[in-house]
């Protein structure tokens, strides 16, 4: 039964794409600890922390994606989410420090010092234990999501007024995270981690760990957005975005649906930024800031919205992409990603993997001379 | 006990009669300022077809939105079978009770298949656990074929619903409204777009419907209306202008003056 839910919805291209996925996170960690540092093959250390970087930004993608390309919520604050699953994963690599901080406080993270304060604010608590921390970034997130949404769709905001109400709400995070007063660090946010789980962050074996655990999260994610949309919930999650009143005519109660996975993708978003934050090295207010967010919709869209696939691809693609032209062409980055947007919004509106279908059906056709399929004019399902 | 029974003025809607299904009395709504019902009163029994008509502005469609919940009245009585008060429910709930809603302009989900269409209209659990662990047994299979065929496209089974012609789409609406199983279905012009023939066939299907649930039809295709052969309720400026049969609305002076034309 457990195995049925999971599994049935998979198709070949799921498949096929869990197994690049286990592929590359067994291969990188290998390629970058089994091979010595002259060989052709070697792949560097700073690269395996870029491409692990890059899956816990696909993972905020498909989290968006879940909400945006099956339900239609177009969220413009999906960072925020990223961000506090990032702050408690800090808060426990801050913990880790211990004595070892510049003034040596055995309890105290280096800030709180700085600050003068005498004892660690209560919702530090616990956080020394990597199971709390781990469950508080999915927790927190959770919890916002669930009361944002809960108060959100019982009042049936959508559409545009639900991305702008997102939009406000990781900015008033942002403003409230500079704060110092709030203990988190203020503008600087938490960084200086030594270790996680006693294993050096520094280490070439503990970011080929991140890395791979990067991609485990995210093969388990994936399996479980396709059990969810592949099940009648999704199918009612696409009902409610294609056609909202007539859901509701039908008895269903929208807005626990919108609840439920909004709720899950803000975890899932909060458990990509807590492997996003061993990785880099570093959490600060910044990452609430709402162009994050923005540009995390332009991954999805580019990938292809209501594709599982197609936002994954689109997070790696776009952040490549930016990787490059910010060490070649710095000044141009920005135009060159909305320039892509532009040209992904006209050309391909359902995004690269959205678009495949018909691109292969027009080559196909083209080669064989023949009349172009009926079939290829009707809209394309929504997988 | 009088006050058991209170006494019923000749004409009047009768709330206890035993056959009655719905029942408006007096539903007044109000948008800013303009005045959509007004003192709107109307019985339909149970198993009974009614058509209503009415030009534009009448107040058919805040009608149809009153009685599912998605509008609340300012005043008045509404009534669903003996107990349900309508007016403290919305339109899941209003959904859940038995009363289907096909819009004017056909809206089924144009991504899903025709067959997926019809399987989340089935009656049963609509809360989101339930749906995520749901499996397809095969008595609903088995009523998803039936639907199939009741309105005809057992051969477009598995193509995506945004590809049917506007006639199919009225009819996979009324197919989801059937699945859920009603005792009374609102039916707002399902004529419109439908060639001759179309028409004719959906006059047929209505009528069979008719035989086992309750059915309020806004159409303003005479013909079709003649075709199905009912008590027919004009409406205007938000109340009831006249009631009877179509020859006997249709000489009805004010009918003449305010609709009919000519």
């Amino acid at each position: 039964m457990t195995r049925r839910f999971f599994t049935h919805g998979m198709t070949r291209g799921s498949w096929v794409f869990l197994a690049l996925l286990a592929a590359a996170g067994v291969l990188v960690p290998a390629l970058n600890l089994g091979l010595p540092a002259g060989h052709p093959l070697h792949m560097p250390t700073y690269a395996v922390t870029l491409s692990g970087k890059y899956l816990t930004y696909a993972l905020l993608a498909l989290a968006l994606d879940l909400v945006w390309g099956y339900c239609g919520i177009l969220s413009l604050g999906h960072a925020a989410f990223f961000a506090l699953g990032g702050y408690a994963m800090g808060m426990y690599l801050m913990r880790q420090i211990g004595p070892r901080g510049v003034y040596g406080d055995p309890l105290l993270p280096d800030f709180m010092v700085f600050l003068d304060w005498q004892e660690l604010p209560w919702y530090w608590l616990g956080f020394d234990a990597f199971p709390v921390a781990l469950a508080m970034a999915l927790v927190v997130p959770g919890l916002l999501a669930f009361v944002f949404g809960w108060f959100a769709f019982r009042a049936r905001v959508g559409g545009v007024y639900l991305s702008i109400i997102t939009q406000a709400m990781t900015y008033a995070l942002l403003l409230a995270f500079f704060r110092n007063d709030m203990g988190f660090g203020g503008n600087n946010g938490l960084t200086d981690f030594k270790e996680i789980l006693g294993f050096d962050l520094q280490s070439d074996a503990t970011r080929a760990g991140l890395f791979a655990a990067s991609a485990l999260a995210l093969g388990l994610a994936f399996v479980l957005c396709v059990a969810i949309t592949s099940s009648r919930l999704g199918k009612v999650l696409v009902a409610v975005r294609d056609a909202e009143s007539r859901t509701r005519f039908l008895g269903y109660r929208v807005e626990h649906y919108k609840l439920f996975v909004w709720t899950v993708s803000a975890m899932m978003a909060g458990l990509a930024g807590a492997l996003y934050v061993p990785q880099v090295g570093i959490i600060n207010p910044g990452e609430f800031a709402p162009a994050n967010s923005i540009e995390a919709v332009i991954w999805v869209a580019i990938g292809g919205r209501g594709t599982l696939v197609g936002p994954v691809l689109g997070a790696g693609l776009v952040n490549f992409a930016k990787s490059w032209f910010t060490a070649a062409l710095p000044e141009l980055w920005l135009f060159a990603l909305g320039a892509l947007f532009i040209a992904v919004t006209l050309f391909l509106p359902k995004g690269l993997v959205g678009s495949l279908p018909r691109l292969w059906a027009n080559a196909t056709s083209a080669r064989s001379k023949a009349p172009p399929d009926a079939r290829t004019k009707a809209p394309a399902a929504a997988e | 006990m009088p006050h058991h029974a209170p006494p019923t003025m000749p004409g009047q809607p009768d709330p206890h009669r035993h056959d009655t299904l719905l029942y408006l009395d007096g539903v007044s709504v109000a948008f800013d300022g303009f005045q959509a019902l007004n003192n709107l009163s109307m019985v339909v029994a149970r198993t009974e077809m009614r058509a209503v008509i009415g030009p534009n502005g009448a107040g058919k469609t805040t009608m149809m939105d009153v009685i599912t919940g998605k509008t609340r009245p300012d005043s008045g009585t509404l009534r669903f079978g003996e107990t349900i008060d309508l007016t403290r429910h919305d339109e899941a709930d209003i959904a859940g009770f038995g009363i289907g809603r096909k819009f004017q302009k056909p809206t089924v989900f144009e991504s899903h298949t025709v067959e997926d269409n019809l399987a989340l209209a089935l009656k049963g659990r609509r809360g989101p656990f339930a749906a995520l662990f749901h499996v397809t047994g095969d008595d609903e299979r088995q009523r998803i074929d039936d639907l199939l065929s009741l309105i005809r496209l057992a051969h477009l089974r598995a193509a995506p619903a945004g590809g049917l012609s506007h006639g199919q789409k009225q009819w996979l609406e009324i197919g989801m409204l059937l699945a859920q199983d009603p005792q009374l279905l609102l039916i707002d012009e399902p004529a419109a777009g439908m060639t001759d023939a179309e028409t004719a066939a959906t006059a047929e299907l209505l009528r069979d419907i008719a035989r086992t649930h309750s059915v309020v039809v806004v159409e303003h295709d005479m013909a079709f209306v003649r075709a199905l052969d009912v008590k027919v309720t004009v409406l205007h400026e938000g109340s009831v202008l006249a009631e009877g049969s179509l020859d006997h609305v249709s000489a009805n002076r004010k009918v003449i003056d305010v609709y009919l034309g000519r």
